[in-house]
């Protein structure tokens, strides 16, 4: 096709209109160097890399087999071996903290990938189409969000039998109406935008303008919500855990070691006080980094 | 008016009428809309905000209902297929492909996610089902065409890096990747600033040249008409009151709305050396129609009885259509004293 030089040259003059005013949304690096000042983000992030790296090396770091214990040894206070103490089978209760976060994150991303993959998709359609099909979906969100968490999450492994996959199942669909919520208010927004309707005005399908146009343009407060749903789902499976409906002997996991330290805490209270704050420091960071996430992901405006 | 074409002409409009629903009941925003346009032709529609101009050019290519609209009466043909009512899927492979659609707010209408050149190439890989290296030679080909400067570098940046007159290159060249036979551009220069609007216009009237399609142009502006139509439609609370060619339009307006559009425009003020007269009062709501002709409260010429009990039809005049009963008594005498003044002056281009 010709080059169209005489027009060309009347648009490499500066117009009126200049980029500067107008709305940007974060591009990747603007979103890291946005990130990288938020000083509290960076910390929960790195806590979470941490515990993470522990529960990946968990064999090699752990100082003694976690299901292995000396019963003569049981409910032992903090020593130079045993540096957080034994339970009340003489198990090395470091030892189980760290191959427990094995466990409580693989839950953790299992439930809240249930979420995700029941919100997702029903948020989207819901915010996208409206109508009566909007409103048979939130109905049934408003029902299952009325019902406390923990007692569905109960029912649920009480209706399937207690297993950590159980658990997780039933916190991913308890947890799903929060993921909904945010997708479908985001998606609402965006249908009204005038690029969904110029998409329409290209012929772009509706399965298309959803994954295409919409979805992409609604990630930023779907990783804020996954993110802080992750701390939310860690507490969830130590509930359950804790009530003996997670996780099943020996295995470990948070909930359960503070569950089976709960009745000695007279005699050894430091296994309850290091459980406890796991779960409160990991849960915490997980909140900060969402925080920190929505912080660096917002669209960037001029009148801010 | 051209003469009949002998070949069914591009696109057919025939009483179109599109309602809302709202809590007063349902309005009516267009009202029996009726028009054609040939292939290579500029209609341009003309009208105040709230005119029903912007619902009318949705509605044609089955959009309105995004808008929660419904097209309630009439039909809509696309060389001589009719559009109205087809499923979605087969309005998705006219539009976009046979269709190509401009909006007014340049600023919103591409999306942020992706970079301009991946949004063009979309289009044409859906309805070309062309591949990715092809889809995308031809995104910056048609960058390159709006005027776009090193477009195959700019085809990799996202719309906000864009100002406003080059988004709406981008969306121009978007619209036209698939050789549209009609273009339909719902106020494309109106939130532009006055250089880039001349530019816009001076670059859509070669593309239509070029490219031999038909311009369905919505706008406020007289002057774009003056500048780009063959047909102008003027339409009024929800009507269309006047439907002539672009000549006799500004030459000889028929309806008195027309003429006191034409005396709004800030030329032909300071052409006669008279001061710029507006026209009094506002659109009436789609809900609160004044009874008999639409436009009588405003009108300076309305008489009691003739103008205010019976609605006026549309009718046949010098080659044109009017809705207005006393077109030919106005036109004759000495213009009544506090009336626009003759619009012999406004040059046509």
């Amino acid at each position: 096709m010709t080059s169209r030089p005489e027009l060309q040259a009347e648009v490499l003059q500066p117009t009126g209109t200049g980029p500067e005013d107008t709305e940007a949304p974060a591009t990747p690096s603007t979103f890291v160097r946005r990130f990288r000042r938020n000083k509290v983000g960076v910390a929960a992030l790195a806590l979470l890399v941490v515990v993470v790296l522990l529960a990946v090396f968990a064999p090699w770091i752990a100082p003694h087999d976690p299901n292995q214990g000396e019963l003569s040894r049981a409910l032992e206070g903090p020593s130079g071996e045993y540096w957080f103490g034994t339970d009340d089978l003489g198990r090395d209760v470091l030892s189980r903290l760290i191959h427990a976060s094995r466990v409580s994150l693989v839950a953790a991303a299992l439930a809240t990938g249930v979420a995700l993959l029941i919100g997702l998709p029903l948020g989207l359609i819901s915010g996208y189409f409206g109508g009566w099909v909007d409103n048979v979906i939130m109905r049934f969100n408003d029902a299952l969000m009325s019902f406390p968490a923990l007692i569905l999450a109960v029912v649920i492994v009480g209706l399937l039998g207690p297993s950590l996959t159980n658990a997780m199942l039933a916190i991913g669909i308890v947890y799903a109406p929060r993921i909904m919520r945010v997708v479908r208010g985001s998606a609402l927004s965006v249908r009204e935008e005038v690029y969904v309707l110029s998409a329409r005005a290209t012929g772009c399908g509706a399965p298309r303008i959803i994954g295409g146009h919409v979805l992409p343009n609604i990630l930023s407060p779907l990783v804020v919500q996954t993110t802080i749903m992750l701390g939310l789902t860690i507490l969830a499976e130590a509930g359950l855990s804790f009530l003996g409906l997670g996780v099943q002997p020996p295995t470990a996991s948070w909930g359960s070691i503070l569950g089976r330290a709960f009745p000695y805490m007279g005699r050894t209270p430091t296994t309850v006080i290091v459980a406890g704050l796991t779960i409160s420091v990991v849960v915490l960071a997980f909140n900060l980094l969402g925080d920190a996430f929505r912080d660096s992901l917002g669209r960037e405006r001029r009148d801010q | 008016m051209t003469t009949p074409a002998v070949t069914a002409p591009l696109l057919q409009v025939e009483d179109l009428t599109v309602q809302f629903p709202t809590p007063d009941g349902l309005i009516t925003v267009v009202d029996h809309v009726s028009f054609t346009l040939d292939a290579n032709r500029v209609l341009c529609i003309v009208g105040e905000s709230g005119s029903g101009k912007s619902v009318t050019a949705l509605s044609l290519v089955g959009l309105v209902q995004s808008r929660g609209g419904r097209v309630s009466a009439g039909s809509v043909k696309f060389r001589g297929t009719e559009l109205v009512g087809q499923p979605e899927k087969a309005l998705n492979r006219i539009r976009g492909r046979d269709i190509g659609f401009i909006f007014q707010e340049p600023m919103s209408s591409l999306n942020p996610a992706f970079t301009v050149g991946d949004q063009i190439a979309e289009v044409v890989r859906r309805h070309r089902r062309a591949g990715r290296k092809e889809a995308w030679a031809r995104a910056v080909e048609m960058l390159d065409r709006v005027g776009i400067a090193s477009a195959a570098q700019r085809a990799k940046d996202y719309p906000h890096r864009f100002s406003g007159g080059m988004r709406q290159r981008v969306m121009i060249a978007l619209a036209l990747a698939c050789d549209p036979k009609l273009l339909i551009a719902d106020e494309p220069t109106t939130a532009l600033d006055v250089t880039i609007q001349a530019r816009t216009l001076e670059l859509l009237k070669t593309l239509q040249r070029e490219q031999d399609m038909a311009v369905l142009f919505i706008t406020h502006d007289l002057g774009v008409v003056a500048d780009i139509a063959d047909d102008v439609v003027v339409m009024y609370a929800s009507q269309v009151v006047e439907h002539a060619p672009v000549r006799d339009l500004f030459r000889r307006p028929q309806h008195p709305y027309t003429a006191g559009l034409l005396a709004a425009m800030p030329q032909s003020a300071l052409e006669n050396g008279s001061p710029l007269v507006g026209i009094p009062g506002v659109v009436p709501q789609p809900h609160r129609l004044p009874s008999g002709c639409r436009f009588h409260p405003r009108c300076t010429h309305a008489q009691a009885g003739r103008c205010t009990s019976e609605p006026v039809e549309l009718r046949r005049l010098d080659g044109g259509l009017v809705r207005c009963v006393r077109s030919e008594e106005l036109r004759d005498p000495a213009p009544v004293p506090g009336a626009p003044a003759p619009i012999e002056g406004v040059a046509v281009q």
